[in-house]
């Protein structure tokens, strides 16, 4: 199934990318290339094949390791300016992000 | 290539002389320093801090006279470059991409620790496609690498710098990260050698997330043996990723497992047959339609060499083999695309400078800081993983995923120990040869793909030479592939490839 431009620009939304309009067209006809080459993947027969998220569940039944449900200590002023130095945007001990309640 | 990596080309010939006091640390640092800026045409190395190498060698340097313990401590002093996909304190880490282009990280990726500890010097990052996605090290916001040995060639990718840096001698052994042949196969375009261990050996924790279910770090060198040494250090259970494993069928995940194996098999390999009971799976569909003819006769004969050494060869089947290329470019890209989710220019990265709401400031900040390929993988995942889309890509994958693990696990029940076959279908082809088909770059990943599928340890090491296109003579790689937590063995065997080979040894302009 060709992807169309406006499922394009939709998928660019999803995605959060900024779409210029003359881009649609060239990127277009690049993800059905790409589209055509994953479409080989429904002709295979997998009638009774559990997917397999987990590389080595091919031996074994993998669960997920969960940590701890426990508070931990918060971090100290020195730590949490370490922790945001590469912040682009920053005040006070918070990220600056445009308004979004007016 | 430097003094101290010509005359001393394997990590324990290097320790030894620094034991010895033939030189130290800090002088080897030094002189790699300066060999890394004579070299910067190449374009391998992205960030260099001279303090913290020449700190790090005088802690070498300090250890080395400590005494009895540290002649155990074979890693001491060993010269390392880092891929600039595990976050590092002190030098940069940009993932290949603007979008990280002053990141500095406020820790190091266990990887990392683990070989501080082990008293290796790094002497910097080194280039990496962007976000590890790409076959050529040419989508690095920097620029390509070129490979040491012709310099209108791709090194590969996407640890292209890691294996460029190897091969011009400017370290002994570099890390790299391996989701769809990585390592693998910058190695066997640079002619150096690489290993990924089986998924969840190494640690995943600092390692800038491409595919999660996919990726793993591995190592790369000038032989088996120092791959061995490597391996080892790095791997082992690390209780901060949750992908980590904690035991490798029964034995604990932790350094000295590979080398206790590998050692193991070593004592095992004697006397002028020392493969005798290996069993070698040569793949039929590893063979086909695609493959270089001089790459083929290469790795041929690199097959019936370990023959000669006592293997046995057996033909065997993998059918599912074509399948591993659209399986994969729906699930990395799924994957990509919900870890990439996390650059949205508030806690870090690039933000652009004019936008007029938060939507807007994240979704421009993205097409700035991205290259083209990572937003067309981006673009993929989000689709496949969409609405109305999920069961019948991104499940249907998985499903086949699970085929091309499961053709696997029959050839290592039923007819084999390790599965040789090529690592490229061709040499590294020239730079900007392969940018004009949208997936004409990630068909040359065909022989590695279903390894990261299925989660198994894969290595690359030279086993000869081909005509590139002008005709020059360009190195082939050979991988070994083995069945879970297997590393020591195919590490042994690749050593003992190597004790009657000198491919490992050739280096670009002639040095052996």
């Amino acid at each position: 199934m060709a992807l169309t431009e406006t499922d394009v620009t939709r998928i660019a939304r999803l995605a959060r990318l900024h779409l210029q309009n003359t881009e649609v067209p060239a990127l277009q006809t690049e993800l059905n290339e790409v589209m055509g080459l994953i479409e080989q993947l429904q002709s295979i027969n997998t009638e009774g094949i559990e997917p397999m998220a987990h590389p080595l569940s091919a031996i074994g039944d993998i669960g997920l390791r969960l940590r701890e449900d426990r508070a931990l200590p918060t971090n100290d002023e020195a730590t949490r300016e370490h922790f945001m130095q590469n912040a682009p945007a920053r005040e006070a001990g918070v990220f600056l992000v445009p308004r979004v309640i007016e | 290539m430097s003094r101290f990596l010509k005359e001393f080309p394997t990590i324990r010939a290097f320790r030894q002389a620094l034991g010895q006091g033939q030189f130290s640390a800090q002088e080897a640092a030094s002189t790699l320093l300066q060999e890394i800026e004579q070299n910067q045409a190449l374009n391998a190395f992205v960030d260099i801090n001279k303090e913290l190498t020449l700190a790090q060698a005088l802690l070498a340097d300090k250890q080395l006279t400590v005494g009895a313990d540290s002649a155990n401590r074979v890693l001491l002093g060993t010269p390392l470059a880092h891929k600039d996909i595990f976050v590092t304190e002190g030098w940069r880490t940009t993932a290949g991409s603007k979008m990280l282009r002053d990141y500095l990280s406020p820790f190091n990726a266990t990887v990392i620790d683990a070989l501080n500890a082990a008293g290796t010097v790094s002497l910097g990052k080194v280039s990496c496609d962007e976000f590890a996605m790409g076959s050529g090290n040419e989508h690095a916001a920097i620029g390509p690498v070129l490979n040491p040995w012709d310099h209108e060639v791709v090194p590969g990718g996407s640890s292209g710098g890691s294996a460029a840096a190897v091969a011009a001698g400017l370290v002994l052994g570099a890390t790299g990260t391996d989701t769809g042949g990585s390592v693998r196969q910058p190695a066997a375009l640079c002619g150096i050698c690489g290993i990924k261990p089986t998924y969840g050996v190494a640690s995943r924790f600092g390692m800038i997330a491409y595919a999660s279910s996919l990726d793993q770090a591995g190592v790369m060198a000038n032989n088996a043996d120092d791959l061995a040494l490597l391996l080892d250090a790095i791997s082992g259970f690390d209780p901060r990723d949750a992908t980590s494993i904690e035991t490798c069928h029964g034995t604990a995940n932790a350094p000295g497992r590979i080398l206790a194996d590998y050692n193991k098999c070593l004592q095992s390999y004697v006397g002028d047959k020392p493969l005798k009971g290996i069993r070698i799976g040569v793949p039929k569909e590893y063979f086909g339609q695609g493959l270089n003819n001089d790459v083929a006769t290469a790795v041929q004969a690199a097959i019936a060499e370990l023959e000669a050494l006592g293997a046995s060869r057996v033909d065997i089947s993998l059918p599912n083999t074509a399948y591993a290329i659209p399986a994969y470019y729906v699930i990395a890209p799924a994957e990509a695309s919900s870890n990439l989710a996390r650059y949205d220019a508030v806690r870090y990265g690039h933000r652009t400078s004019e936008y007029s709401d938060l939507e807007d400031m994240t979704a421009r900040s993205r097409t700035e800081g991205f290259g083209a390929e990572v937003r067309k993988r981006i673009m993929i995942g989000t689709y496949v993983l969409s609405h109305g889309y999920y069961d019948a890509y991104y499940l249907q994958a998985q499903r086949v995923r699970r085929l091309i693990a499961e053709g696997f696990q029959t050839a290592f029940a039923n007819q084999c120990d390790v599965i040789l076959g090529p690592v490229n279908p061709t040499v590294a082809p020239a730079i900007g040869s392969v940018a004009q088909d949208a997936t004409a770059e990630w068909l040359g990943d065909i022989y590695t793909l279903s390894v990261n599928l299925a989660g198994l340890p894969g290595m690359s090491i030279p086993c000869g030479f081909a005509p590139g296109h002008r005709g020059q003579p360009l190195p082939v790689g050979l991988q070994l592939i083995g069945n879970y937590f297997d590393e020591g063995r195919m590490l042994a065997i690749a050593h003992t490839y190597q004790q009657v080979t000198d491919w490992h040894t050739r280096r670009p302009g002639g040095a052996a």
